[in-house]
């Protein structure tokens, strides 16, 4: 914690504060009741890819925790608990995804897929259920299809625009080695 | 859109001249008290002390009536849900049913049913003025004070503080961004199907997160250009000092902690059986 780059420290500040934005207005109803397109997760993602594990956690728990207090006054810590988990270990295991360097291609589409998948699968279909029953003495079926919503619903948008996201950002870097010799 | 976000409001009252670290350790002390407990006499005995301290803070409901709305709407949903799902988790937890009327098949409305149900509720209502209270008096510049004061690296602290900070920024580049591409005949609306519309979203989110990753850099060269994170501590513009109000509020909130803990598990249980 003490040695944060100021760069680490912006961008939890600012990436909280978009990722409530996102979060507030930029949900997409699909449907079925209680679950909606969260592009939050999505800029989650890319923010643990490119700015490591730490910034990744906070902004998921910052951010959280901020929108639920701001829009509902009350903070519901066991999802708040699942963003920052999401947001950690995105940033962990995304860490060889070498995004600064431009490279985004086929391979690191297929890595960064897997882990967002198994690491929100884990977040959604098991945590957030367990807390919520550990919590708020909820029932327990009703928590698990809660959870097997939201995990499907976002580990779906993180793949399609977390994705678009990470491609767009490559984009926006220079590759490593991009100079020839004529 | 017509959603708002709580603010600050600015007030003469005994709970505004709290400090800020003070208000902040009352609201965790107070959630994990309503948290833990399932008994209804000290979610009772909490609600009457959360609905005093409100009254207190000279903050009118129609300030906050718009959040108060979603809040009920979904207290509403969430105990349809809990119903449809689980109409005897009432009977599991009290071990025994005193069946009101019958409906269909496991769905009879039992008072051990409706009993769980009102404490979840109850719980929701102890919490809720707290957290309003904590967002509406204290003031953010301040908050990021009362998180370091509390222990929090103020690195940490700072970026809650840049978070709060930027919020309005963001809001506003966002709604000129979805303006733009809307009057580009980019449809986010219902009319679109599911997957056009997030593809259209997509087309407002881009702009905006990477001018957000440019505001990241300039940002972060100003704070290093004037030595942010040199030093181990550092002050704060808008820090208040503990005085003689703030302990006894304190005090008296380890107090109702540790009296609510000790009648909820007195029994060896975290609900209150009246059956």
């Amino acid at each position: 914690m003490k040695n944060l780059s100021i760069r680490t420290i912006v961008a939890i500040g600012i990436g909280a504060a978009v990722f409530l934005i996102l979060a507030k207005f930029v949900a997409i109803p699909t449907g079925i009741p209680n679950t909606t397109v969260q592009t939050a997760y999505a800029f989650l993602a890319l923010m643990a890819v490119v700015f490591g594990p730490i910034a990744g956690a906070l902004i998921g728990f910052i951010g959280h925790t901020l929108n639920d207090a701001l829009s509902y006054g009350s903070v519901w810590w066991s999802w708040v608990f699942v963003s920052l988990f999401v947001g950690l270990f995105v940033g962990l295991l995304g860490k060889r995804i070498n995004v600064e360097n431009g490279e985004f291609g086929t391979k690191q589409i297929i890595s960064f897929n897997l882990v967002q998948a198994v690491v929100q699968a884990i977040g959604w279909f098991v945590l957030a259920p367990l807390l919520d029953i550990l919590i708020y003495a909820e029932p327990a079926n009703k928590v698990f299809v809660q959870g097997l919503f939201a995990g499907i619903s976002n580990i779906i948008t993180v793949g399609i625009i977390g994705t678009i996201l990470l491609v767009a950002y490559a984009k926006t870097r220079t590759k490593s080695n991009s100079l020839t010799k004529e | 859109m017509a959603q708002e976000l709580l603010s600050y409001i600015e007030r003469k009252s005994p709970v505004h001249s709290l400090s800020g670290a003070t208000k902040l350790i009352i609201f965790i002390l107070y959630s994990t008290a309503a948290m833990l407990t399932y008994d209804t006499r000290v979610l009772l005995a909490l609600l009457v002390i959360s609905i005093v301290i409100f009254v207190m803070s000279k903050i009118r409901i129609r300030e906050i009536g718009f959040i108060l709305v979603f809040i009920l709407a979904f207290l509403l949903l969430n105990n349809i849900a809990i119903y449809i799902f689980s109409p005897q988790e009432g009977v599991k937890i009290y071990g025994s049913s005193h069946v009101l009327f019958e409906l269909a098949g496991r769905y009879n409305i039992t008072w051990e049913q409706l009993f769980y149900q009102f404490n979840i509720t109850l719980k929701y209502f102890v919490v809720i003025p707290a957290a309003l209270l904590f967002v509406v008096t204290t003031h953010p510049s301040e908050f990021a004070a009362s998180l370091n004061k509390i222990g929090v690296n103020y690195k940490i602290a700072y970026s809650v503080s840049l978070a709060l900070r930027y919020i309005p920024d963001i809001q506003r580049d966002f709604k000129t961004i979805a303006k733009a591409q809307q009057a580009r005949g980019i449809d986010i609306s219902k009319n679109q199907k599911l997957w056009k519309r997030i593809k259209n979203i997509s087309s407002i989110i881009l702009p905006l997160i990477f001018s957000t990753l440019d505001r990241i850099e300039v940002i972060s060269n100003a704070m290093e250009l004037r030595r942010f994170g040199k030093k181990k501590k550092r002050t704060w513009y808008k820090e208040k000092p503990f005085r003689k109000a703030d302990y006894i509020v304190l005090i008296s909130g380890l107090f109702i902690l540790v009296v609510s803990l000790l009648i909820t598990f007195y029994d060896g249980s975290r609900f209150y059986n009246p059956f």
